[in-house]
């Protein structure tokens, strides 16, 4: 295990360069974190993982891993792991021979009974155990990802790259897996660098969330900084179900701004609502979630989203009072005024 | 896919329902007859060409056609051997023949005199068809994933080149191709014969391979490689074992080429380097118009072909309908 360190690494595709995916980045992941990238497709998520891996070179800036710069090393001597989103496994291979695949490998040249403890010992702990003899083509979805976890695992490598590994998956499988990932990650005292646009497994596997933006690393901290302190616009946006409401500053006139305010950014628990006949805003419709429900409101001509009880006894059209409990203000440019 | 199956089949309700994907049992009838019908047209000439080569002499030449003979095996006794006529008394003087062959011979009065070219054209075939063959399929690999994973400069002019070599009939090229290989004392050998079979195959190897290699992730060999392999490994590990059926697809058309070339063959080579084609019709000339042996050399002619193919067959067919039906 080590850690990993970014300096000012920038990487543009395209004809003489004109697409920057990636622009400058900074970044250090400590030994045994467990990091997110979080953005959506285009942010250079998938490239910043790329570069470390080595199978791009970046255009300038440094990566270093376990204090080792990685300049000019090929992907195989750079002692990583990576977890494709797709095409994860050899299709011509079994089960057993993928998980096989990384230490037979000219660089490591381990020896068959190492081979087969390893193997085994890694197929028990993503529980694939019983299906080792099969074509990787003939498992599920699920089972295959476990596979491509397993084939990092096998490894013990200094770093573990992960680009989106669960996103083919469904909801169920992806809520498992996303457990037992967490599980074998701290067990294993892993450093890990996961790349993903879905909020929910930033916010529940990552030590820190780093929140990527057209190539930039707008924010990093910890999942509740991320959510409760955003830097700006587009990081508030990123986090939190249902989406942020932004309100124009003066929809509500009694509520005190700071100074150049220009939008209020209002989550669910920022927001109080009372059933009052002469309230400032209407129920609009309610969708029902079991456990909770959503609720759409309409104030003047301004639509928000919220969470509310679902014993709370509003229906479509009923009129409600709406405040603001100390909301986040976001300033001309987007950025976050405190 | 569940709602539009559901309407045509209210649809339809008059007539049977089934389902849209699966083709109703009638239009397969249709569909096998068709298949029969056309395998029937095609075998008919193979399967007379197989008649003949077991007929005698006589019974092949006979008008009308016969349907029903007794089988010789006289053809492909002619097929193998040169054979000197001597008169009966001197026939009469030998002692009992040896073999089967060496009786029908004499019938014809007739003695076996020595083994005929046959062989060693059919294994020069071997060697030139299988040779070329290999050749253009391994370079046609490599090009092949050059231009489907690298930056090559010009790219598309290059592959535009390479396929112009096929965008004339290659007897054109014959003449030069001649009083090159003269000068460069390449005529009448298998290296030569092998090396223009390349060539000329080559390029139908890089445009079907690049297809299928395309069609292979590249995450594949970036995940081999940082699994700890060079990108040579990866390609040998990965990709190689992927791309087996669009290489065993590309390797049967190579040699069918090759194995059935004739121009080329009958103009560069007429000695030790003679490939069966060439070979073949001149069989008649030796000894009257003896269509059995023809017939014999050309059964004997297509079972490499034969084999090569049923042995392939499943990567063939896989290969062909590659993209349209992959996973």
């Amino acid at each position: 295990m080590a850690d990993v360190v970014l300096k000012g690494v920038s990487k543009s595709f395209g004809k003489g360069g004109s697409k920057r995916a990636v622009d400058g980045i900074d970044l250090t992941i400590a030994d045994g974190e467990f990091v997110v990238l979080l953005g959506p497709t285009g942010a250079g998520k998938t490239t910043t993982l790329r570069l470390i891996a080595g199978i791009e070179t970046p255009d300038a800036g440094t990566i270093s891993i376990g204090g080792r710069p990685m300049a000019g090393l090929a992907p195989a001597s750079r002692d990583i792991a990576f977890v494709f989103q797709q095409y994860s496994l050899y299709p011509h291979l079994t089960v057993y021979e993928n998980l096989a695949f990384p230490l037979r490998s000219p660089a490591r040249r381990m020896n068959g009974a190492t081979i087969d403890a390893r193997v085994r010992e890694v197929a028990r702990m993503v529980r694939i155990d019983h299906k080792l003899e099969n074509r990787s083509t003939r498992l599920s979805g699920g089972e295959m990802q476990r596979v491509a976890i397993g084939r990092a695992l096998v490894r013990r490598p200094s770093i573990y790259l992960m680009d989106e590994p669960l996103s083919s998956l469904d909801a169920k499988l992806r809520g498992e897996l996303r457990l037992e990932l967490k599980r074998i990650q701290k067990d294993l005292g892993a450093t890990l660098l996961y790349v993903t646009h879905d909020q929910i497994e930033a916010m529940t596997m990552a030590d820190r969330i780093g929140i990527l933006a057209e190539g930039r690393l707008v924010q990093i901290g910890t999942p509740r900084e991320i959510y409760a302190d955003p830097a700006n616009l587009h990081v508030a946006a990123r986090l939190g179900q249902p989406h942020i409401n932004l309100l124009p500053v003066g929809l509500l006139p009694d509520v005190p701004t700071p100074p150049g305010t220009k939008t209020i950014g209002a989550r669910t628990e920022h927001i109080a609502l009372a059933r009052e006949a002469a309230g400032n805003a209407r129920v609009d419709w309610i969708e029902h979630l079991g456990d909770q429900n959503h609720l759409h409101i309409r104030l003047g001509e301004q639509k928000l989203v919220t969470l509310a009880d679902p014993d709370m006894a509003v229906s479509p059209g009923d009129r409600i009072s709406l405040s603001l409990k100390s909301p986040l203000y976001f300033g001309q440019d987007g950025q976050r005024l405190v | 896919m569940s709602p539009a199956k559901s309407t045509s089949a209210t649809a339809r309700s008059v007539t049977t329902a089934h389902s849209v994907v699966e083709p109703s049992s009638r239009s397969k009838r249709i569909a096998a007859t068709l298949v029969i019908v056309y395998a029937v047209v095609t075998m008919i000439p193979l399967v007379w060409i197989f008649l003949t080569s077991i007929k005698s002499p006589p019974d092949s030449i006979s008008y009308p056609p016969k349907i029903l003979f007794t089988p010789s095996i006289e053809g492909y006794c002619n097929l193998f051997t040169t054979r000197t006529r001597q008169t009966p008394e001197y026939i009469a003087s030998l002692p009992e023949p040896e073999g089967v062959c060496d009786a029908v011979t004499r019938e014809r009065n007739m003695v076996i005199a020595g083994p005929s070219n046959f062989l060693p054209r059919f294994a020069n075939s071997l060697i030139i068809a299988f040779g070329s063959t290999f050749l253009a399929v391994g370079l046609g690999t490599l090009a092949a994933y050059g231009f489907s994973r690298f930056k090559v400069p010009l790219a598309d002019d290059l592959l535009f080149f390479i396929l112009s070599t096929r965008m004339m009939p290659p007897i054109a090229v014959a003449i030069p191709i001649y009083l090159m290989y003269r000068q460069l004392g390449l005529s009448d050998t298998a290296l030569g014969m092998m090396l223009l079979y390349t060539a000329v195959n080559v390029s139908l190897a890089v445009w079907l391979l690049k297809g299928f290699i395309d069609e292979i992730p590249r995450e594949y060999e970036e995940a081999a490689m940082i699994d700890g392999y060079s990108r040579l490994q990866a390609f040998r590990k990965v990709v190689l074992p992927q791309a087996t059926t669009g290489i065993a697809a590309t390797a049967i058309f190579c040699l069918i080429f090759a194995w059935n070339e004739y121009a080329f063959a009958s103009l560069l080579t007429s000695g030790s380097a003679q490939t069966a084609p060439p070979f073949i019709p001149t069989i008649i000339g030796e000894g009257g118009q003896d269509w059995p042996a023809v017939a014999a050399g050309t059964t004997i002619f297509l079972v490499p072909i034969l084999v090569f193919t049923i042995l392939l067959r499943k990567q063939l067919l896989r290969g062909i309908t590659f993209g349209a039906v992959r996973k």
